[in-house]
């Protein structure tokens, strides 16, 4: 067990800080600190750039792209990222998809979907959830239906993020209805502008759009869009899941909120001193510090863990257990700690921004966005109680 | 940075396993804990031949040169065991001041004394006043003649009733909680003036109230520079909070196991109460509390390794992480298993109390969290 650090690995710290602190938009910036989502125009620019460094996929092979980092190099990075205060680079692409297709696609797909994912040429969605499917996944019901060398796909998706703003959907359909749920799903790639495809906004509880419906409308997708095998779609979807170890817990954007929550403890009055120095604030977030770090060092003991060659079961629920309620938590202070400046919610229809004016100070402004689109963290990806299943089943046999 | 154990540690856990699998079934721990002296000599005659008692001291003053991983590799496995022998008091606490604030005489007679198994000591560091505070100390050490003359009271010394030395700080100058002008002394445990009330503690260890009333030492009795005690007691509380934490996952790890066992096992209604979600949900938070825990304490065993300059800021943060996951896994262990978890006769009661006992010493839960957020 080791946690120090090499003369190189230090070295490899103030390059990685030096070209954060050099190429980041001030405007990418605050949009991030406030806790709003990036716009498609920031996002694509911001991504370049990473991508011209080579440092957009850092848990991808080198053979495809990644940088051939080792654990400390990827724990430096990522530290050195989330202290920057940069935006999380969208997961899609680069941690959804790109491993289930450098991992399973046919030469062809790779080559044609991994150096635009890597360069955020296309910007990609996922299509999983429908009405009738959300913890029980692989109960989905669109169809694809064979047709040529086309299949053609009917039916919903739902709760679909960025569709409106998405080149292209990975998605799970139904190829096969006479076996068993999970043994009839195959993985689709679909252009988001193919003919029978419509994308409606779900308005969220902070009144933002970045929800869909997508409905499927004899939409045809060539055959060959296809990842891996027919009816086998369930086992690239898990893969996925399981590949997302590296971004559930969120443990380097908590990290930063947390400075921006001490930074703003410190402006605002309280009790006719700091909000800082208050004992029981003091203590929330003395706690919520300490729940952090126990989550980032678990984080960095099944990387470890997973490098050593030890296989991982369902340490990724764990991650994603704690590391939603912590971000929940730390939403919350950060909505806290404005007082009555929590309360204030306008919405510009124009430009998407919240309290915009602004209202109260200026550091108010996003956190209670940010509070109420977080309440889906503990909902998506898998809801917590369906972790804490996948965790009794798989580590205690329950 | 890896948290894959080197072969020696693996080497290391497995032997120690090994002893608490030979010797530490509930039935062997109760007799022990039920004796006179509260642990077993030929157990740490065990340790000394296997080399655990040396484990962590400098190879300069004899020791094998082991690292704070090293200890809580060892101290996770006598967690999973509840394992009663005074390592902490002699080896961590005592052993660590002499071989970190010695001089070469203090050095030679005590810690190849340790290695060998002859010689155990205890450590006061608090007081009936004091808290958790190790600056807060009333007991005084005023010159007199060449040497010493110390009165006070130390609350709570481990293992004081065994131990032949017994360490304690004492004020030689300023006032109660001044972190300036603390000393620590060696006394003799036969010295004329110092007094024992011994009982033991909830999770059946041993410990005495220490009175000093008059007692007389020499200038030998001073351990390391005088007044300047605070620093050095302070470190060795934070390694010794380290090595608690690991003991504190091993035990938290076996009442996960035993619980885990029991929820399979026990039929209600027609099946395992384990097969209710909402057992399986309190279940999977147990052990996520255990893993968390987990982590903490590897994350600060390799720190106190590297030695960098947030050591009060990890200590404090891993003793109240694990503070609030013990309570947590010991009160769930307890609940899951209805009626006989309430009972002496069963085992996860006792690692309960000893789940308890660790979050109180050293600090608990609130006081680190304070502690943690000063530091800052």
């Amino acid at each position: 067990m080791d946690l120090s650090f090499s003369a190189e690995d230090l070295e490899f710290q103030h390059e990685v800080r030096t070209f954060l602190v050099e190429n980041l938009p001030a405007d990418v910036k605050d949009r991030s600190d406030r806790g709003l989502h990036i716009t498609r125009e920031h996002m694509i620019l911001w991504q370049k750039k990473l991508a011209a460094k080579g440092w957009i996929a850092p848990n991808w092979p080198e053979e495809h792209g990644g940088p051939g980092w080792s654990l400390t190099k990827k724990f430096i990075y990522n530290s050195e990222y989330a202290l920057s205060g940069a935006p999380g680079v969208s997961p899609f692409g680069v941690s959804m998809v790109g491993p289930v297709i450098y991992t399973f696609g046919s030469d062809e797909q790779k080559a044609k979907y991994l150096p635009d994912i890597l360069n955020t040429d296309a910007l990609w969605c996922q299509g999983y959830s429908e009405p009738g499917s959300g913890s029980d996944l692989a109960s989905l019901k669109t169809r694809a239906v064979r047709d040529g060398d086309d299949y053609v796909i009917n039916g919903q998706k739902i709760w679909t993020s960025w569709a409106h703003l998405a080149d292209m959907m990975f998605c799970l359909v139904r190829t096969n209805t006479e076996v068993k749920n999970q043994e009839g799903i195959s993985f689709v790639l679909i252009p988001m502008d193919s003919p029978g495809i419509t994308v409606r906004p779900i308005i969220g509880i902070d009144l933002e759009h970045s929800l869909n419906e997508v409905f499927f409308d004899d939409v045809r997708v060539p055959i060959a869009n296809r990842v891996g095998e027919e009816d086998k779609g369930w086992t690239y979807a898990k893969f996925l899941l399981g590949n997302e170890r590296n971004l559930v817990a969120r443990v380097a954007r908590s990290k930063y909120q947390l400075t921006r929550l001490i930074e703003i403890a410190g402006k605002e009055v309280a009790y006719g001193g700091r909000l800082l120095d208050d004992p029981d604030f003091k203590r929330k977030i003395a706690k919520l510090e300490v729940d952090l770090m126990a989550l980032e060092y678990s984080e960095l003991r099944y990387l470890s863990q997973d490098m050593a060659g030890r296989k991982l079961t369902a340490e990724p629920s764990m991650l994603k257990i704690k590391g939603a309620e912590i971000a929940q938590t730390l939403k919350g202070l950060l909505v806290e700690a404005l007082g009555v400046y929590g309360t204030p919610y306008e919405t510009d229809e124009e430009t998407g921004a919240r309290n915009d004016g602004p209202i109260g100070p200026d550091h108010a402004h996003g956190n209670q966005a940010d509070n109420l689109y977080q309440r889906a963290a503990t909902i998506y990806g898998g809801s917590n109680e369906v972790q804490r299943n996948i965790v009794a089943k798989m580590m205690l046999g329950l | 940075m890896d948290f894959e154990l080197s072969s020696e540690q693996t080497l290391l856990k497995d032997s120690v396993d090994r002893f608490v699998q030979d010797n530490y079934d509930l039935t062997a721990r109760r007799v022990l804990v039920a004796s006179d002296l509260g642990y077993s000599k030929d157990h740490w005659a065990l340790f000394a031949e296997m080399g655990w008692l040396g484990l962590p001291f400098s190879e300069e003053s004899g020791g094998y040169g082991g690292s704070n991983v090293d200890v809580s590799v060892m101290m996770e496995s006598f967690g999973e065991g509840l394992v009663v022998e005074p390592y902490m008091a002699t080896v961590l606490l005592a052993g660590r001041l002499i071989d970190v604030a010695g001089n070469a005489d203090q050095k030679a007679a005590i810690i190849p004394a340790i290695i060998e198994g002859k010689m155990k000591l205890a450590f006061g560091y608090s007081e009936p006043t004091s808290r958790f505070d190790l600056f807060d100390v009333t007991t005084t050490a005023s010159a007199s003649g060449k040497g010493y003359v110390i009165n006070g009271h130390k609350a709570l010394v481990y293992h004081a009733a065994s131990a032949d030395k017994i360490i304690v700080t004492a004020r030689t100058s300023g006032d109660q909680r001044d972190k300036d002008g603390i000393s620590l002394f060696v006394i003799d445990a036969n010295t004329k003036g110092l007094s024992l009330k011994t009982y033991r503690t909830l999770d059946g260890q041993r410990a005495s109230e220490v009175v000093l009333e008059g007692v007389e030492v020499g200038p030998d009795a001073l351990l390391g520079k005088e007044g300047e005690a605070f620093d050095v007691v302070d470190k060795i509380i934070d390694l010794a909070i380290t090595a608690a934490s690991a003991e504190a996952v091993g035990a938290m790890r076996k009442v996960n196991e035993i619980t885990i066992d029991y929820v399979k096992t026990r039929q209600q209604f027609g099946a395992p109460i384990g097969s209710n979600q909402v057992i399986k949900h309190r279940l999977a938070d147990m052990l996520i509390e255990e893993e968390q825990s987990k982590a903490m304490a590897d994350m600060a065993a390799m720190r106190a390794d590297i030695g960098g300059d947030d050591r009060v800021q990890t200590a404090s943060a891993t003793k109240a992480r694990i503070g609030e996951a013990a309570k947590f896994v010991g009160e769930q262990g307890i609940q899951l298993h209805g009626g006989i978890g309430m009972t002496d006769e069963y085992p996860i009661g006792h690692y309960y109390k000893r789940l308890q006992t660790i979050d109180k010493l050293f600090g608990n839960v609130d006081y680190h969290l304070k502690r943690f957020s000063d530091a800052r």
